[in-house]
């Protein structure tokens, strides 16, 4: 197998306001392959599985305005687990704009706008996804689904930094001592 | 409680912003309901109230000193939050690592019929 680890990028996940999520990712490739990438459904279905997921059974994409999509891939555990949307916008190969829902809650909608940016080879990925509704993305954080925006943890890490810090801070023997 | 349960309550207690702040104030260390009633220009009822929600979620504890009962930050469910969001970050990271490997499959592809025109 091929090293490719200098390709490899980290990807930012960033919290701009109560009710969107945003992820940035470069990726080392012209944009119109990274286009193609993430509208074919013979690509996605490459990427989409991972960590527990086994397989996926159904990658549908109907890239047109209004042109549905279905995401579902099979868990370990062997649940299906389901997405699905409808295009809005699509101008290849720089953006696409399409709502999703995750299947137990379809009321909770979220629409995710995906902007792709060229820059010498290098292609600069931003997905933001806004949840329509309050109710929902907080729904959807108490689900505690993959899939769903972890939007309620807008300072959570500076929280978990200060808690780190406050851990450290405490003497061993203190932290190890039973509770009163 | 099952740990997906507590979690669950963890969210819920963590889905309004007031109480974020406070968790945000205890983290730097504990206070009274005084203390930290100041900064939000709220009611010490309605501090209180808050402090009830991340109390029963398991969040903060409270003093036994009756006159001040000093809140503070429970680190074990706060740790498993911050654990979901590593998670949800590692899912994505991982579909971004194969989808690095697409692309240099399609990269190699488009160099390799290059090459035969």
């Amino acid at each position: 197998m091929r090293v490719r680890s200098s390709n490899r990028e980290s990807l930012k996940v960033s919290l701009p306001s109560e009710k969107e999520i945003l992820l940035e990712r470069v990726f080392h490739a012209p944009r119109r392959l990274v286009f193609e990438g993430l509208t074919r459904p013979e690509h996605v279905s490459r990427w989409w599985i991972a960590m527990d997921d086994l397989e996926m059974p159904v990658c549908e994409i109907d890239l047109r305005v209004g042109g549905k999509w279905r995401y579902v891939s099979r868990a370990a555990d062997g649940g299906l687990i389901a997405f699905y949307g409808e295009y809005r916008e699509i101008v290849p190969p720089e953006r696409v704009v399409y709502t999703e829902y995750y299947e137990p809650f379809p009321l909770e909608e979220t629409v995710c706008t995906v902007t792709l940016e060229e820059r010498g080879d290098k292609t600069y990925f931003r997905c933001l996804v806004v949840h329509t509704t309050v109710e929902g993305r907080d729904a959807h954080i108490a689900s505690g689904m993959e899939g769903g925006a972890n939007l309620a943890f807008d300072c959570l890490e500076d929280i978990a930094r200060e808690l780190a810090a406050v851990e450290s801070r405490r003497s061993p023997s203190a932290a190890a001592s039973p509770p009163a | 409680m099952l740990a997906a349960e507590r979690l669950d309550v963890t969210f819920a207690a963590l889905a309004d912003p007031t109480r974020r702040a406070i968790i945000a104030r205890l983290s730097r260390g504990e206070a009274s309901v005084l203390e930290l009633a100041e900064p939000f220009a709220m009611s010490q009822p309605a501090i209180s109230k808050h402090l009830k929600v991340l109390e029963r979620a398991g969040l903060i504890s409270r003093g036994r000193d009756a006159q001040r009962r000093p809140c503070r930050l429970e680190a074990v469910p706060m740790r498993e939050a911050t654990e979901w969001l590593e998670r949800y970050r590692a899912h994505w990271e991982a579909r971004f690592q194969k989808f690095d490997d697409l692309l240099e499959e399609l990269k190699e592809k488009e160099k390799r019929n290059a090459r035969k025109k």
